[in-house]
């Protein structure tokens, strides 16, 4: 069963063939099973998901009008808040607190029956591209273990892709979800900013900051997508716009007539050879289901990357002033006769893992006066740039695509202690973050050279995140025919399994 | 090539209410040359007269009706406390002993 797709085990579901606490226990087996290999969760909530599992069966009982995917299992990253369950973001100096509200993302959740089988993993308040930021230790990619899945939503995308999870929530700043999705050969989708309302979300870049889906099909993705969308009045930054079709999308998957916009500036030089060849692939994929494919020129993107990592860094010094060591999380030093002022700063020492570290000083630099215009100032004005360019695309192309991320998943401890190699792996994913537009990433095949999953990336304009969902599906259904069996069934076994 | 001196770092260390180790303050001044580099390059282009974008969506101020709406309890609010007094936050001196 739990191979199956979150659509499979609906199905299944609302025919009585099983129940949502089989269905939730043999996920927690699974879980039990290989989580000491893989270590997505950071928290499995047993009895919680049980409980769950058990009302939404009791409703379904009585007949209850249930959402779609009530009752499938789903593993949700650490950094959303839920009532009463362990929330660190990844960070030691939010051990062992538990939120006394949920998030919105969360509410809608429970709202809609899913049950939320526990925490996952995920560089320290997302910040990183390998999950090996967390203050808890790494998260292992299921198709190689010496490798990263990426991250920063690392632990969900090794969730879903272990098959501990059918379906799973990440979060995406420069692209925390496109990325993982990417290394662990699922789908994972960042929708259009303000689509998903960002309360109890604990905040690294508010201005790029998005949550979205992981799933193992287009159709599973689009189908979570639905639940955790739509405007929230507790986020000021919400769309008040109703949701984008896209699970009508997902099932309709026709490129017929598309125009389908290749970026220039991210492809060729710093792309992996068989990253390249399995992208240009889908093109001809694509090309073949009668999509129209152009050349577009984003002549912007190429400062993209550094404009990121001066705006990022610079919210992020002024988001994490929260954690000041007074109303929740950690405090140490607080010996008597110690100032605030000592406390706070002994605790953001203690609490704080290397790169948040680094990008507090990093921002705390970029916004000092003096400095102020020439890097933070700067990097606003790229911003437009990079909003223009894409305007100017999407003037040609429905959609634009490109590779998800210019390598396979790398070696755990190849590049923790060179940030700058770490950063370069963002650079397919960061525009779409700073123009707060959508964005997937779909598995496209295996790397020859390595045998590890290649992703490939589709970007909408905001709001038209249903055409993600068009495309995606009628490339997965083509490569799927291609292949003759899903990506994951070519992922090696794990110890412990069944 | 752009540099960030061991002090400079102490400096901006202390601005961000972080207390570091003299080798943490050595290896953040070592790589930030690195870092400064890369992302100096948003003053490569040309962007006179480019307005700056602070956000991807044209926002307004959002309002709703002055209305009471359920919140946390002070219980609640104060679960998550390192440590509390009556009902209230107990923080570390904030004025010093003569003030």
């Amino acid at each position: 069963m739990i191979n199956k797709t979150a659509a499979q085990m609906a199905d299944a579901l609302a025919k009585g063939e099983t129940t949502s606490v089989e269905l939730t226990q043999a996920h927690l087996d699974r879980i039990t099973a290989v989580d000491g290999q893989v270590k997505a969760f950071l928290h499995v909530n047993t009895e919680g998901a049980l409980a769950q599992a058990k009302d939404v069966d009791a409703r379904r009982a009585k007949g209850e009008k249930l959402s779609p995917i009530a009752g499938i299992p789903l593993a949700l990253k650490d950094v959303l808040a839920q009532k009463g369950v362990p929330t660190t973001a990844g960070s030691k100096i939010l051990q062992g607190w538990h939120p006394p509200y949920d998030s919105t993302v969360v509410s809608k959740l429970k709202s809609a029956g899913v049950v939320i089988m526990g925490k996952t993993n995920m560089d320290e308040f997302a910040m990183g591209s390998s999950t090996e930021n967390s203050g808890y230790g790494p998260t292992f990619n299921p198709w190689d273990l010496t490798r990263t899945p990426g991250g920063s939503s690392g632990g969900s995308a090794a969730a879903v892709s272990s098959f501990e999870a059918p379906l799973a929530i990440g979060s995406d700043t420069g692209g925390s979800i496109r990325q993982p999705a990417a290394l662990t050969g699922i789908v994972g989708v960042r929708p259009t900013y303000g689509a998903v309302s960002r309360f109890g979300l604990i905040a690294y870049s508010s201005s790029l900051d998005q949550a979205g889906p992981f799933g193992r099909t287009v159709l599973d993705t689009a189908l979570l997508h639905e639940v955790m969308a739509g405007h929230d009045p507790k986020d000021a930054t919400s769309i008040n716009a109703p949701v984008p079709a896209v699970v009508a999308a997902a099932k309709s998957g026709d490129v017929k007539g598309m125009k389908i916009g290749v970026i220039k500036q991210l492809q060729g030089e710093g792309y992996q050879k068989g990253v390249q060849t399995r992208f240009d692939e889908s093109l001809q994929v694509l090309a073949s289901l009668g999509a129209e494919i152009v050349e577009v020129d984003c002549p912007s993107f190429e400062y993209a990357l550094a404009a990121y990592y001066l705006i990022a860094p610079s919210e992020c010094s002024s988001n994490l002033a929260r954690f000041d060591a007074m109303r929740y999380g950690l405090r140490t030093g607080d010996v008597d006769g110690a100032s605030a002022e000592a406390v706070m700063s002994a605790t953001r020492d203690a609490g704080f893992g290397r790169e948040v570290k680094r990008r507090i000083i990093l921002g705390t630099y970029a916004l000092s006066s003096g400095y102020y215009d020439a890097y933070y100032g700067s990097a606003q004005k790229i911003r437009t740039l990079i909003i223009e360019d894409y305007a100017k695309a999407f003037a040609k192309a429905d959609v634009l695509v490109s590779p998800t991320a210019p390598t396979t998943a790398y070696k755990i401890g190849e590049k923790v202690d060179d940030p700058m190699a770490m950063y370069l792996g963002d650079v397919a994913t960061i525009p779409v973050n700073l123009a707060g537009i959508c964005g997937m990433s779909l598995p496209a095949g295996l790397a020859d050279e390595d045998n590890l999953p290649v992703g490939f990336q589709i970007m909408a304009p905001a709001m038209q995140d249903q055409r993600l969902y068009q495309t995606g599906a009628a490339l997965e259904a083509a490569l799927l025919t291609k292949w003759g069996a899903p990506i994951l069934s070519k992922a090696p076994e794990l110890k412990g399994a069944k | 090539m752009s540099s960030l001196s061991r002090d400079d770092v102490a400096k901006l260390a202390g601005l961000a209410r972080i207390e570091m180790t003299e080798a943490e303050l050595v290896e953040l001044s070592s790589q930030f040359g690195l870092i400064l580099d890369a992302v100096a390059r948003v003053q490569e282009m040309d962007l006179s007269g480019v307005k700056a974008t602070s956000h991807p969506q044209p926002l307004e101020n959002v309002a709703r009706p002055d209305v009471v709406l359920p919140s946390l309890s002070p219980e609640d609010a104060l679960s998550g406390a390192p440590a509390q007094e009556e009902s209230r936050f107990r923080v570390p001196q904030i004025l010093g002993e003569a003030e």
